[in-house]
């Protein structure tokens, strides 16, 4: 048995790009790089918030992380095994380990399989429970997700929208999984039910023991629920740190941009805070900047910014930042050095 | 269900009594003579006494009712008394052909069969081959199997029959000499050997019409295939980690097979009118063939209840598709 303290999902480099293909004879002439080198840890029984806005890769990493997806290049560890370079089949040996809660609850759901058929087809895969027994747990997953057990029988079209996500969430559970991702599971449903939902994924966590990746652009919503927070820019973790400090005091510009962005609800204090607002638009992952990702609009934006990506690095315990404001000088010349080296080389 | 489907028949009535009409008064309208191929020494008032004969003296309002008695009163009691040995039908004037001066569903009845053999065996065959094409290609989309079976679907589509047929014989009848280029109506089946002459002579006239329906259901089935594996359930059922042949058979093809039944059903009626081309290029004598003759023979009788059968089967077969809507979608309910 592996040691409690190891990290149940450790993610190295990952690296997600969609090939382009254009042209009359469509050859590949570029890649959407929706994840770019990502890596972070995620500790038994916590909860990782993924933050970011919209397209910054945040789902892509999620799906990317489970193996929905080919990945580009990097290292997958999922309780001990690495799953990077696995193939589809051996997979889905490893699938009841991990499992996902999609965004949109109502696509998610084959609209011909009744609930009970949707919660009990995993268990007919990967378990050799009888019948019965196999019933018995639908009903079970049914009761601790909170969904009514009379509607066993009904199609997902007949419910609403947080109890086709509860339905989810149930059939997450079937296989006892360790690791959950939530892709966004609140954000297609209404601000009462979102409470609801992020409740009941609280109260899961505790039962069950269950570790998430909890992907969201809710910053208020994962500041909730979350233990430390990732935050994505352009398919890249700009700042990783546990909630409070991330909170308090943000490290990276962009970490400060978007916390501004919150809506304060006492008019008081909203006054006296300070918006920052950026200008322009995010640039294409397909093409993105020379040197930090983020130069093209950041407000502190130096020089060496637009020409070395900086390192992802800790500069607290526990905090991890991407920005050259906290590069020691030397460590930065260093850099720069070998940056001139490697481009004369080049040349 | 049942309340929908009693109300859509009853709804199904006076659409067929409208369309009844506008059949037969686009043939009262439509020029020609019934008359017309009988030798020009026949003096004109005899021809005319034989008209009055066979009773077009009388103006529309009076036919176009008595058609209707004969067709839903008169041809039904005919039945009714084959079948059970009644008496209802009293010797009543039935539906009668022009041409033939025999009644028009005696015709009919004996054209059936080789009509539903040919036709209805090519669209068997044409749905058999589409649906494992169609989820291949969109299975593989983009690959080698699929590009040919766009193409196949391109030459199905933009060849005629007519073309197609001719190629066929020349081919395999005239240059080969394996198949028979004429399909021999009278041929029973009474052993092994008439089996395989059954076959042979079947295959070409198949194959013509299979291409046809090939060409059009793959491609529904293509479409309603890709259209489900971009869903979100999809990926769903892969993070479950069900087989890939469970997420292909079971969830995607369950929810694509939904429109095609449709598209399945509503050609249906099409076996029934026949293929009008492709029986007369190989001499089936099935509905198509006799419907053309028919209108060349200004046999307006038989054009008629022809032409209405081919109504209502085309109503009843909206109606069995909406209903297996019905079925196979649990969103879709009429209650």
């Amino acid at each position: 048995m592996l040691d409690e303290t190891t990290p149940l999902v450790r993610i190295r480099d990952l690296k997600m790009h969609f090939p382009i293909y254009s042209g009359l004879f469509r050859r590949q002439t570029g890649a959407v790089k929706a994840v770019d080198g990502v890596s972070f840890d995620i500790q038994r029984g916590e909860t990782l918030g993924l933050v970011g806005e919209s397209g910054c890769g945040k789902s892509t990493c999620g799906r990317a992380v489970l193996r929905l997806y080919d990945i580009t290049g990097g290292a997958i560890e999922i309780d001990g095994v690495e799953i990077g370079e696995s193939s589809q089949s051996d997979l889905r040996r490893m699938r009841p380990t991990m499992q996902m809660v999609f965004q949109d609850p109502q696509a998610s759901l084959n609209p011909r399989m009744t609930v009970e058929a949707i919660i009990r087809e995993p268990l007919d895969e990967h378990t050799t429970l009888s019948k019965a027994e196999k019933s018995k747990k639908v009903l079970e997953l049914m009761d601790a997700v909170g969904l009514n057990r009379r509607f066993a029988k009904r199609y997902p079209h007949a419910f609403s929208g947080g109890q086709r996500q509860r339905v989810g969430i149930a059939r997450a559970l079937a296989l006892n999984p360790k690791f959950i991702v939530c892709d966004e599971p609140i954000a297609a449903l209404d601000v009462s039910i979102q409470a609801q939902v992020v409740n009941l994924l609280e109260d899961l966590q505790e039962e069950f023991g269950l570790t998430y990746l909890f992907i969201s652009h809710d910053l208020s919503m994962v500041r909730h629920i979350a233990t430390r927070i990732a935050v994505m820019y352009l398919g890249k973790v700009v700042e990783l740190a546990p909630r409070a400090p991330l909170y308090d005091a943000p490290l990276h510009p962009y970490t400060r941009a978007l916390l501004s962005a919150v809506p304060e609800p006492d008019p008081a204090k909203a006054e006296a805070r300070e918006r920052i607002v950026l200008q322009g638009d995010v640039p294409s992952p397909a093409n993105p900047p020379e040197g930090c990702n983020f130069c093209t609009r950041c407000p502190a934006v130096m020089d060496v910014c637009r020409r070395i990506d900086p390192t992802f690095q800790e500069v607290e315990p526990g905090r991890f930042v991407a920005c050259h404001l906290y590069e020691d000088h030397a460590s930065r010349a260093e850099k720069a050095e070998a940056h001139a080296n490697q481009q004369g080389s080049n040349a | 269900m049942l309340t929908y489907i009693i109300r859509r028949l009853l709804i199904s009535i006076p659409a067929l009594l409208l369309i009844a009409f506008v059949i037969f008064m686009l043939l009262e309208l439509a020029p020609g003579d019934p008359m017309a191929s009988m030798p020009l020494t026949i003096p004109a008032e005899v021809k005319q006494q034989m008209r009055e004969a066979l009773g077009l003296g009388e103006p529309w309002w009076v036919r176009f009712p008595l058609w209707l008695k004969q067709f839903f009163i008169v041809e039904p009691a005919y039945w009714i008394d084959s079948a059970f040995g009644t008496d209802l039908a009293g010797g009543q004037q039935r539906i009668i052909s022009f041409q033939s001066r025999s009644p028009v569903f005696d015709t009919i009845a004996e054209r059936m069969p080789q009509t539903l053999w040919v036709v209805g065996m090519s669209y068997v065959v044409g749905v058999a081959i589409a649906l494992p094409v169609g989820i291949i290609s969109a299975y593989r989309q983009y690959s080698v199997f699929d590009q040919a079976g766009t193409f196949v679907s391109m030459i199905g589509f933009s060849v005629p029959p007519f073309f197609s047929g001719v190629l066929l014989i020349v081919i395999f009848s005239v240059s080969l000499g394996w198949l028979p280029s004429i399909y021999d109506t009278t041929h029973s089946v009474t052993d092994w050997d008439s089996f395989v002459f059954q076959l042979r002579q079947m295959v070409m006239p198949v194959m013509v019409l299979a291409l046809q329906t090939t060409a059009q259901i793959s491609r529904y089935m293509r479409a309603a295939m890709l259209d489900n594996l971009g869903q979100d359930y999809v990926r769903t059922a892969r993070a479950k980690g069900m087989s890939e042949r469970i997420v292909v058979l079971k969830h995607v093809l369950r929810n694509s097979m939904i429109p095609v039944i449709t598209v399945i059903a509503l050609g249906i009626p099409s076996i029934f009118g026949g293929a009008i081309i492709t029986e007369q290029i190989f001499k089936v004598n099935g509905l198509g063939q006799l419907l053309i003759i028919a209108l060349q023979g200004n046999d307006i009788p038989m054009v008629m209840t022809l032409t209405f059968l081919f109504a209502v089967l085309i109503v009843m077969f909206n109606l069995i598709a909406d209903v297996l809507y019905g079925v196979f979608d649990p969103r879709i309910r009429y209650d």
